[in-house]
């Protein structure tokens, strides 16, 4: 890999011992995927976990005097005052950690919009611009539904492009790898939002590859909920940070412009039956429920907008936690729904993300119902068992206390 | 008299160091957030790995797999208890896993030559320098 003069510079210390770290880093990983040199980025995402190697590697560079030349937006952490003020008292060792990643982040000159879905509204690259965003869900989302160029970085990596300013030029920055390369056939009907869940977690169950997928099949026009649930559940079972959908993303206006000349390596087919085994093999526990939890990405205003709907005059048996940024929190209050839900015992948490186990403990073995697969998926090393339901389903039962059918 | 015989193979270097230890072969993709850092055992259900502990060996896998901040953390949390593994060796390279290793630094490689997937017995020892990009196999023989 070649490195320009103020690269070398970077790298061997002119600016500090933080840039020279993320820099190795980047190089590092520019040399095992063959990157020729490195490229300017213009906006950063960083999916801060608030857990034991995020907080590690956030304070010692913060502790070296590094301060990110290009400001990343940074994922959700725990809202404990919420959380101990309305529903149980944070663990101690829990609060810890926030306080501490928070500070870490403060430090680094990051942003703190503690979201999963920068790119609604706070972060949002377009066509063609070269980003670094972590936070799975974000990089298929940003790469698929908006076309703008950025490889699936982890947090670490998407921490030292904003403290540098600079990715290596390899895979997903390329136009060349960017095309498609196995060509999915949906014959199942996918109709709602709910759907593509199923058809998220259910594409990497049927193909285990690093390809670009191109979907065909879909006859409905996907929401943007859709979208995002989709992406995140691709990142969940398998590792697709691009994918197309023919006439509907913006690389994909026919099939052959997904492809872009290059032969169709694989063929695969989700039939109706995938689909359905996929929906029973989410009812993991029915009967009574403990509470319910949504906003794994977290949730738009138009999803708040539904809920609110079918909460409005009823009284919830269980918790029904709601997870969104604190943007879409001050929305719902002006338009009314945040008063619905809490009338009827729905909390609206800001800045808060399903995988925090040190902070969630208080739900271990229990059972819950969530619409999100990856909320399901992640939240077993803390023991807790989800029904994986559509939205509407899952606050039905939380105001009945018991999973309905 | 038995002697221990030794086969080396080429590789490329993703991670810097040198380990020595035994194999643990995965055919799944490995999220190392799904283990017991105490254990070092891998708790995914119906993984290759299930209950299988990855403390000090060379994992051998095709690829890691999960979200874009557990693999550090799985990684990170299993090194506090000296429960991380002591190599890694994958088929395809992913960013997250590659920034990992090397932010952790744990050595790990790829493009191994293929023949070294057809003599590898799970406990079989390894010696892997990352840096040179060569990995020795002991194979126990008469």
């Amino acid at each position: 890999m070649r490195l320009d003069k103020h690269e070398e510079d970077m790298l061997n210390g002119k600016y500090g011992e933080g840039v020279s770290l993320a820099m190795k880093v980047l190089v590092g990983i520019g040399e095992t995927f063959e990157a020729e040199r490195l490229v300017d980025i213009t906006r950063a995402h960083v999916s801060s976990s608030s857990q034991d190697a995020d907080i590690w590697f956030a304070e010692k560079m913060a502790n070296m005097g590094t301060v990110c030349r290009i400001p990343p937006t940074l994922n959700p952490n725990f809202d404990f005052q919420y959380v101990d003020d309305h529903l149980f008292e944070t663990p101690s060792e829990g609060k810890g950690m926030i306080i501490a990643t928070n500070e870490a982040y403060k430090k680094l000159g990051a942003i703190p919009i503690l979201c999963c879905t920068p790119y609604f509204e706070q972060n949002v690259p377009g066509f063609g611009e070269i980003v670094a965003f972590s936070e799975s869900n974000a990089t298929a989302y940003v790469n698929s539904v908006i076309g703008a160029r950025t490889n699936r970085e982890s947090a670490q990596s998407a921490l030292c492009a904003a403290i540098t300013g600079k990715v290596p030029e390899y895979g997903l920055l390329l136009e060349e790898n960017r095309r498609g390369e196995v060509l999915v056939e949906v014959e199942a009907d996918i109709e709602d939002d709910f759907d593509y869940q199923l058809l998220g977690w259910c594409y990497p169950l049927k193909h285990d590859g690093f390809e670009v997928p191109v979907f065909t099949g879909l006859k409905r026009k996907p929401t943007l909920e859709a979208l995002m649930n989709f992406g995140t559940q691709l990142n969940t079972t398998g590792v697709v940070p691009l994918y197309h959908i023919v006439g509907i993303t913006p690389e994909a206006p026919t099939l052959k412009a997904a492809f872009g000349g290059k032969d169709v390596k694989a063929r695969v087919t989700i039939t109706r039956e995938d689909i359905e085994k996929t929906r029973s093999d989410f009812l993991r526990k029915p009967g009574k429920i403990d509470f319910a939890m949504l906003g794994c990405p977290h949730l738009t205003i138009s999803q708040i907008a539904s809920i609110a709907r079918l909460l409005d005059g009823k009284r919830a048996a269980v918790p029904i936690l709601l997870l969104t940024n604190s943007l879409t929190k001050e929305l719902a209050q002006r338009m009314g729904f945040l008063s619905v839900i809490q009338r009827a015992g729905g909390h609206i948490i800001p800045g808060t993300c399903v995988d925090i186990p040190s902070c969630w403990k208080y739900f271990s073995g229990k059972t819950g119902v969530t619409d999100s697969p990856r909320c399901a998926y992640y939240n077993e090393v803390l023991d807790i068992t989800f029904n994986i339901r559509p939205i509407e389903q899952c606050i039905k039962s939380a105001i009945l206390g018991e999973l309905i059918e | 008299m038995n002697k221990a015989k030794e086969c080396t193979f080429k590789c490329k270097k993703i991670s810097g160091g040198k380990a020595e230890g035994p194999l643990l072969i995965s055919k799944d993709r490995v999220c190392f957030y799904l283990a017991d850092p105490e254990s070092g055992k891998i708790t995914e259900k119906d993984h290759d790995l299930e209950g299988k502990s990855v403390a000090g060996k060379v994992v051998v896998m095709p690829s890691g797999k999960g979200s874009s901040v557990v693999q550090a953390d799985g990684l990170y949390k299993l090194s506090k208890f000296n429960n991380s593994p002591k190599a890694l060796i994958v088929r395809e390279a992913d960013t997250v896993l590659v920034a990992t290793a090397i932010v952790l630094e744990i050595p790990m490689v790829f493009k191994v030559e293929e023949d070294f997937y057809q003599k590898i017995v799970e406990g079989n020892c390894v010696i892997l320098d990352a840096d040179a990009g060569l990995i020795t196999l002991k194979v126990d023989g008469a």
